[in-house]
């Protein structure tokens, strides 16, 4: 009995649960994919942004990607792609090929930056609100179903500040 | 046949030497300092491993840590203070010997408070007096003349 109440209560996971979330999201300076241009985390700040992890190497990035060139194409909020312990090359061949969603690609090649944000597999995408915290996280390639019910809802709910 | 079972044997070896070469790019600067990496290392949980979905990145990911709590020893960190730093990002979930937290708790006591439950059962059963082998004795023996 105490183990299906356990199983009710707890959601089994494979995923994670972030201690992250309500936190500042960390602070990283990072290159952009091609022109190596720094960028600071602290410039991203001022209206909520997703913060999608890929690699060319991860099958499940291609089964999300049509879905995050959709919410892209929709203008609702910008997508920020952090290239995950990838080769450049192989980043810039895949975007070439499937589209390129992302107002910026920043280059983690260390992956460094991917265990401060307490990634542990590719594709992960975070949800940051105006003033940099971590809203939301979710592990694993989005589906419509997840994207409509829990972040977009979640997106609609936060302040969007012009300019 | 016995070229097969040297071939076997190879790939035992190689089987067993292949955790050793993922910790060998690690560079140790005394005999001390690996024996506590080793502990350490051994308390962190591979975050990928549990996950199979996830499995292409479970390698690199294990040698990113790896790499990394090794880099927080040479800064002279120490053990509590590299595990708050994975707990921070991973939650306690890295940890195989989670601390004992609120979220824990049952977890910790239940198997005390079954042993103490069933005990409980136990002697109650026990001091109750046995009425299946006592013949009914609801006033069967007495007269009914007298009331």
């Amino acid at each position: 009995m105490l183990l299906v109440i356990g199983l009710k209560h707890s959601e089994y996971k494979e995923v994670i649960p972030s201690p992250l979330i309500g936190q500042q999201a960390p602070d990283f300076e990072l290159p952009t994919l091609n022109d190596h241009r720094m960028v600071n985390s602290s410039s991203l700040r001022g209206k909520p942004y997703l913060l999608n992890i890929w690699a060319s190497w991860c099958p499940g990035c291609r089964v999300e990607h049509d879905l995050i060139m959709s919410i892209a194409d929709q203008d609702i909020i910008p997508v920020y792609g952090l290239s995950y312990k990838d080769a450049e090359n192989d980043a810039n061949r895949w975007l070439e090929r499937y589209g390129n969603p992302y107002t910026e690609v920043l280059l983690d090649e260390a992956g460094k930056v991917g265990i401060d944000y307490g990634v542990y597999g590719a594709p992960e995408t975070f949800v940051i609100d105006a003033k940099g915290v971590i809203r939301h996280k979710h592990i694993g390639p989005l589906d419509v179903k997840t994207w409509e019910k829990e972040l977009l809802p979640l997106i609609m709910t936060l302040d969007h500040p012009q300019s | 046949m016995s070229a097969l079972i040297r071939k076997s044997f190879v790939l035992c070896f190689l089987c067993l030497w292949l955790p050793a070469l993922a910790v060998d790019v690690l560079e140790f600067q005394s005999p001390q300092e690996e024996e506590r990496f080793r502990a350490l290392a051994e308390e962190i949980r591979c975050l990928v491993c549990q996950n199979q979905s996830l499995a292409d990145s479970s390698a690199p990911l294990a040698q990113d840590l790896r790499r990394e709590v090794l880099e927080q020893i040479h800064a002279g960190r120490s053990d509590q203070e590299i595990r708050d730093y994975l707990v921070a990002r991973y939650s306690d979930f890295v940890l195989y010997r989670p601390s004992m937290s609120i979220g824990n708790l049952m977890l910790w006591f239940a198997p005390l408070l079954m042993v103490v439950g069933g005990l409980w059962v136990l002697i109650r059963k026990l001091k109750q007096p046995d009425l299946s082998e006592s013949p009914p004795t609801t006033g069967q023996d007495k007269p009914l003349t007298e009331d």
